[in-house]
């Protein structure tokens, strides 16, 4: 199974919408949502629920007060602020390293799995799709990408593709989403901060040495920009492989919880399904990863 | 008094608001607290001319003092020390800096040297800050933290925070006094304000909404924000002219009505802490 990831660096620049939209598209593949703090595309796929797990991706240090000295010396060595005054850990502060209990004189503390999101596996009309929430403030955002990653190889069935829904950014989720994939499709728009997000996300991708190409989303918005980007990414070996054209109707059709392409808008569906298969011809090149 | 704008979803307008109410109060302190992708400069071209780096502390072995018992590893959480082939490997990427390896041996052969991750840069009078991860590192908390070391007293902060809802946000908003959430009406929009309204319940911080991008045929938010008990601050039209502008890196506050507006807003905001 080939795995793409869709990035952009900055949100909003339509990175979801072309991943349902080609979710209709592609056949025989797999979906993955790896935006797990604000996940959007099980809004469009409505599936049937497969597998939901609580996922434990961190730990928590806990204080057994009735052996626990007072000595507050695990308040002085936590380096997150994460004991109070009290002696009390403060969960949302907690990295779970376990510095304290490793000074604890008393022994009196251990660490403890603590839930950090849920887990989903879904069946979709188009195809399995595996997502995650990340519960409120949780630490670990990147090691929830990686089970919801891990997640699609325990369903796969011998799918060609899998299509992954990537996060804004450049950090940890966005790594954990990328590492080890076949591909990334970074989507930009011609503004300013799209295009100074864009350089920094495929700075990303080549410094972990995976293939990345780039669409251009409503690139009729500012020729000017989207022709900076262009010879940006002809300078720097990142072929452009999509440009779509701005249409109010994209979302309008949204708001009615639909792709572009459900609602026959043809300019922009002849686009997408280009998209796929330059990214696929370009994937077949021998220069490409194997 | 401090005030985050955040949003759950991307690209919903949060660097045009945040910028924006920065450029229509006499005088703030701008912070920019997205520092994997930080935009704020942009739109408010400062002067920057202080850069410090950001450095955390990561584990060294000393090899005359090591044994190789291997307790470093065992006692990392994090899997960024390992012993193996009777050498001592650090992944310095995915240390977290707490320091438990160096507690755990027993050798005292464990240290920290000192490890950049990013930057900080500042204005010359330290009103615009912004912060800038490295390529390649997943970590960026500590940015965040200094930047916010860096935060005025006596005259309003606005902080721009990262997208999402993760450790990152929560560190950017921690100790703010009040949270602007921007939205817009679509059913990511809405979707992923509901979440952001959770993390700033959570945190127990007033808050309120600006609708970007809105129209007069699509009132979703609207209705959610009613529903809930939530004030509406502001709405800012789906319009072209602001598209474009944006693009170019110009804001709506470059025309006296959008000003006007956002010194409105900021007063509506000022009320929470009187
Ligand atoms: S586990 Fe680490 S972060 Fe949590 S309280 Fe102990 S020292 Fe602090
Ligand atoms: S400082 Fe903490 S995270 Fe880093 S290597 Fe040591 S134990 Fe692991």
């Amino acid at each position: 199974m080939k795995q793409i990831a869709f990035v952009s660096g900055k949100g909003g620049t339509g990175k979801s919408t072309l991943v349902s939209s080609l979710s209709i598209l592609v056949q025989d593949k797999m979906l993955a949502d790896c935006d797990v703090d604000a996940p959007n595309l099980h809004i469009l796929l409505n599936g049937k629920t497969l597998k939901q797990e609580d996922y434990f991706g961190a730990k928590e240090a806990v204080i057994d007060s009735s052996t626990c000295l007072k000595c507050g010396i695990c308040r002085e060595t936590c380096r997150f602020g994460a004991i109070s005054e009290q002696l009390e850990i403060i969960p949302m502060k907690c990295e779970g390293c376990g510095a304290c209990l490793l000074i604890c004189p008393a022994q009196a503390i251990s660490l403890a799995e603590a839930k950090t999101g849920q887990t989903y596996v879904s069946e979709t009309a188009r195809g399995t799709f595996s997502h995650a929430l990340l519960d409120i403030g949780a630490e670990g955002s990147g090691k929830l990408v990686t089970e919801v990653r891990k997640n699609t190889f325990n369903f796969e069935e011998n799918e060609k593709w899998l299509l992954i829904d990537g996060s804004p950014g450049i950090g940890c989720v966005v790594i954990a989403s990328i590492i080890g994939t076949d591909a990334v499709v970074a989507i930009s728009e011609p503004t300013k901060s799209g295009q100074s997000d864009l350089e920094r996300v495929l700075a990303v991708a080549r410094h972990f040495e995976i293939p990345a190409f780039v669409c251009i989303n409503k690139y009729d918005l500012n020729p000017e920009i989207t022709s900076q980007i262009e010879s940006y990414c002809a300078n720097n070996d990142f072929p452009v492989i999509g440009r779509i054209p701005f249409d109010p109707d994209v979302m309008k059709a949204l708001q009615r919880f639909k792709t572009p392409v459900e609602t026959g808008n043809p300019r922009v569906t002849e686009e997408i399904t280009g998209i796929w298969i330059r990214l696929t011809e370009e994937l077949a090149k021998p220069t490409a990863k194997q | 008094m401090k005030i985050a704008v955040l949003s759950g979803k991307g690209g919903t307008g949060k660097t045009t608001v945040a910028t924006s109410l920065a450029q229509s109060l006499p005088e703030c302190q701008y912070i920019d607290c997205d520092v994997e992708e930080p935009n704020g400069a942009i739109f408010l071209n400062p002067d920057l001319s202080q850069k410090f780096p950001v450095q955390v502390l990561v584990p060294q072995v000393d090899d005359n003092k090591c044994n190789k018992c291997g307790e470093c590893a065992k006692a990392c959480q994090f899997h960024a020390i390992a012993v193996v082939k009777n050498k001592v490997l650090v992944f310095p990427e995915i240390c977290h800096h707490c320091g438990a390896c160096i507690i755990a041996c027993p050798r005292e052969a464990v240290s920290e040297t000192k490890r950049t991750i990013g930057f900080v840069e500042t204005s010359r009078r330290g009103h615009f800050l912004q912060g800038k991860l490295n390529i390649g590192e997943p970590i960026s908390v500590p940015i965040i933290q200094d930047l916010k070391r860096r935060m005025h007293e006596g005259i309003p902060v606005i902080l721009d925070c990262s997208p999402g809802a993760s450790c990152t946000v929560v560190q950017s908003i921690e100790g703010c006094d009040y949270c602007i959430l921007v939205t817009e009406p679509t059913p990511f929009g809405l979707h992923d304000l509901k979440i952001a309204v959770q993390v700033v319940k959570k945190m127990g911080i007033p808050f309120g909404v600006v609708i970007n991008k809105a129209t007069s045929d699509n009132t979703s938010i609207q209705d959610c924000c009613r529903e809930s008990q939530i004030e509406v601050l502001l709405e800012i039209p789906f319009s072209k002219e602001i598209a474009e502008g944006y693009s170019r890196g110009l804001l709506p506050v470059q025309n006296e009505l959008w000003k006007d507006k956002f010194r409105k807003l900021y007063k509506e905001v000022k009320k929470v802490q009187a």
